[in-house]
This record gives structure tokens, C-alpha cells and sequence, in this order.
């Protein structure tokens, strides 16, 4: 298996030590890493799941705007990121896995690197709490 | 191919009694294709005896520089070739996101810390930047690549005919690697030591210092070595030693490593002046 770019595998490091949830993909748009906080919101841990494919993990989270309707991939904060190379935010809600459907802002940036190239992305969420 | 360090200590030069074997010298390796081109890794302290000894007919020498610490430039300016107009310098090394390599270089060979400025020095001196991409200089096809280490470092895998050097002077594989050496995916340089027929790593501290360096950028012994085992080279080189280490503080660094590990390759320590024919 080919080694990560130096960039994707310290941004790994910073989200491994950061209380935020936050999750990586690479280029080809897989789900290459999501750190403990993201994996209480998604619902699954990325130790049984490993590397997800964006097929896989597109759709596994459900994201759908306030009234239901899904969010269009495009529509996507990570996948402007990646696609644009700019970073993104959005407002929306993900049923995870565990079925419970939770309401989440994010955003995300791409990681461009050293050499100008677009290396991963990263999206950094938060669950939105209604206490005050 | 014939490699020759001229330069073994890392972070600070160390001339003394307590460093007679492995030597006082900062990082600075030469490897000469048989035909005569010469490529020079790193522009330490080493470089200045390098340039006494290079043949009185070269008409080009290729400098790389893994990164522009101060331990691997202090002999830069100290390289006879670079000050002669008979023979083209070519300066190959990494930008920053803001500044060229050469304006990055010009804030050290420059006034006051350094009496001339570098544009001052020979009219055949030229800069390179790395693509990080696969390039060749001659006959040698070089691939650099990222590494962990503080400010922009490369790494180099060399290959020349079929042999295979890989030299990565200062490197903290352990570092966004959480199940090292089980991870070589996650690995920092993994891809330019695969399979490697010589590999020269980066091993300074001791498991103790390690500890309390964390962050700093470079491996521990055993790190290193675990790195040449999960990385499969045939031959390793510890080298970069720290400055406050002792030639028989590194024997036995590296004797305990060996029996940690138990490793599948050849050690050879790395010792100023040592020549290693890779045939």
C-alpha cells in the first residue's frame, strides 16, 4: 500500500489529538481517516471500518437539509473543497449510522500542500446542541 | 556507485577527542557514479574537506539539500567549487510556500551573518527548487519527497543503474504514525526507503532523550532501525549523531539496538570518512 503524503499524515496527528470531530479524505474523495469525536457523531468507529470509499460513505451518513430533502453531493462542503479548492461551510442534518438523525454545521478546507497540490480535504463538524 | 560520508554529526559540529571515530562533522555525503559525476547530499561542515578532494577536471557538481538548518548549509559557502568559475554549480533543494530556495539561502550566506552575500559568489552557481516529482541528474534518477521534520524537509531516493540509496539525515517517522512501526501507510519516508540497498537515516537519540524530544524532528536508534526493518533495505546507516554523543556512547547505541531488534539487514555505522562501494 502506497504511504500518505507527509501533510495528510500530520493532519491525522493534529485531528487524533483535538477534541473537535474531524474527518479526511483524499483526493479520490475516500474516507481515509475520522478521529474519536467524529466517530461519537457518525455513529461508527473508523477502526472497524477503515479506508470507506465515497460511494460508501456518501451515503452512509444520510445528509439532508432542514425539510428532509437530501443535500445534493455537489451541494457538499468537502466535496467543494476537493473539487474547487476552497473551503466550504454548511448547516445541515446526517442520520449515522446508529440511525439517529443529528444536526450538524461543517466545515471544510482542502489541504494543499508544499508543492500546490491538492492533497486531502478536511471537515471539521460540530453536533448543533438547542440547550442553552 | 561509491558513497562517501564526509559529514555524520548532526545539529551542531563536534570536533574532539570523544568523536575521533564517527567525527565531528556536520551532514555531508558524496555519491560518484563510476563515470565520473558526482552528486553531494547536504551542505554540512563535511563539504569543505569534499571540496579539497573532488578530481581537478570536474566541470559540474550537483549539491541537493535535504532542508536549510543550519547544520546542513554551515559549509556551503566553505565549498571551493562554488567560489571557481570553471565549474557549474547546480543548488537543488526545497522552496517555501513564500520565499525561492535562493532567497532562503541568501538570508544566511549573507551579511552579517556571513561576510559575502551569495550572489556574490560564482556566475556558475545556479538554483533548483524540487517538484517533488521524479527528476535525473546524468544518469542518476532522483525522487524527493516530504518528510517529518520542522520546516520544509525533503527526503532522496537515488537510483543509479539498479542499485537504490535512500538518505533521509533528519526524520521523525514515529511522529502521526500511531502504530509505528506497524503502519507503513502512515509512515513518513516509507516510500523512498522500500527495498532501498542502502539506507542513511537519521537515528540521534537515545530511547531517554527521544522522550523528551518529541516533536523535535529526529529518530531515536531503535526508531531507526525499525524504520530500515519496516522499510526492508538490505543495508542501514545510522547516522546524524548527536553532537553531545560519544564515539563509544554510539557503539553502544547501536550494539543495544541490534540486539532490540534483531535486524534482517546489515548495520554499518556511520562513521566520517567511510566509503561504501555499492556494486
Amino acid at each position: 500500500m502506497a504511504q500518505q503524503q507527509v501533510e495528510v499524515i500530520l493532519a491525522r496527528h493534529l485531528a487524533e489529538n483535538l477534541a473537535l470531530p474531524i474527518f479526511i479524505v483524499d483526493p479520490q474523495g475516500n474516507l481515509i481517516f475520522f478521529n474519536e469525536p467524529a466517530e461519537a457523531v457518525l455513529g461508527l468507529r473508523f477502526g472497524d471500518t477503515g479506508l470507506l470509499p465515497a460511494s460508501e460513505w456518501s451515503t452512509m451518513f444520510e445528509p439532508v437539509e432542514e425539510d428532509g430533502t437530501p443535500v445534493l453531493p455537489e451541494k457538499l462542503p468537502l466535496m467543494i473543497a476537493m473539487m474547487h479548492g476552497h473551503p466550504a461551510h454548511k448547516g445541515f442534518w446526517i442520520r449515522g449510522v446508529d440511525k439517529k438523525l443529528r444536526q450538524i454545521e461543517l466545515t471544510a478546507f482542502p489541504l494543499i500542500g508544499q508543492s500546490g497540490r491538492i492533497t486531502a480535504a478536511i471537515a471539521i463538524f460540530w453536533e448543533v446542541s438547542h440547550e442553552s | 556507485m561509491k558513497v562517501n560520508l564526509w559529514g555524520t554529526r548532526g545539529s551542531l559540529a563536534a570536533p574532539g577527542p570523544e568523536t575521533v571515530r564517527y567525527g565531528g562533522n556536520t551532514s555531508c555525503v558524496s555519491i560518484e557514479d563510476p563515470d565520473g559525476s558526482w552528486l553531494i547530499l547536504d551542505a554540512g561542515t563535511g563539504i569543505r574537506n569534499l571540496g579539497q578532494n573532488l578530481p581537478s577536471d570536474l566541470k559540474r557538481v550537483d549539491i541537493l539539500l535535504t532542508h536549510l538548518h543550519m547544520d546542513h548549509l554551515q559549509g556551503l559557502p566553505f565549498f571551493a567549487p562554488i567560489r571557481s568559475p570553471d565549474i557549474e554549480t547546480h543548488i537543488w533543494g526545497p522552496a517555501s510556500t513564500m520565499m525561492s530556495l535562493k532567497s532562503r539561502l541568501q538570508r544566511y550566506v549573507s551579511p552579517p551573518l556571513f561576510p559575502v552575500s551569495i550572489r556574490d559568489l560564482s556566475p556558475t552557481l545556479h538554483f533548483h527548487e524540487l517538484s517533488f516529482d521524479m527528476f535525473e541528474i546524468g544518469k542518476f534518477c532522483i525522487v524527493s519527497q516530504l518528510v517529518i521534520h520542522p520546516n520544509p524537509t525533503v527526503g532522496y531516493r537515488i537510483k543509479l543503474n539498479d542499485k537504490t540509496v535512500t538518505y533521509i539525515p533528519d526524520h521523525e517517522p514515529m511522529l502521526g504514525a500511531p502504530t509505528f512501526p506497524r503502519s507503513p501507510e502512515w509512515t513518513s519516508g516509507y516510500d523512498l526507503a522500500q527495498g532501498a540497498d542502502l539506507l542513511i537515516h537519521d537515528s540521534q537519540y537515545t530511547h531517554t532523550e527521544y522522550d523528551t524530544r518529541l516533536g523535535f524532528g529526529h529518530s531515536n536508534m531503535k526508531q531507526a532501525f525499525e524504520f530500515a526493518e519496516m522499510a526492508n533495505v538490505k543495508r542501514f546507516v545510522p547516522f546524524h549523531h548527536d553532537p553531545a554523543h560519544s564515539d563509544d556512547q554510539l557503539d553502544q547505541m547501536i550494539t543495544h539496538a541490534v540486539q532490540e531488534v534483531k535486524p534482517g539487514f546489515d548495520v554499518t555505522p556511520g562513521l566520517e570518512g567511510m566509503i561504501l562501494n555499492l556494486e
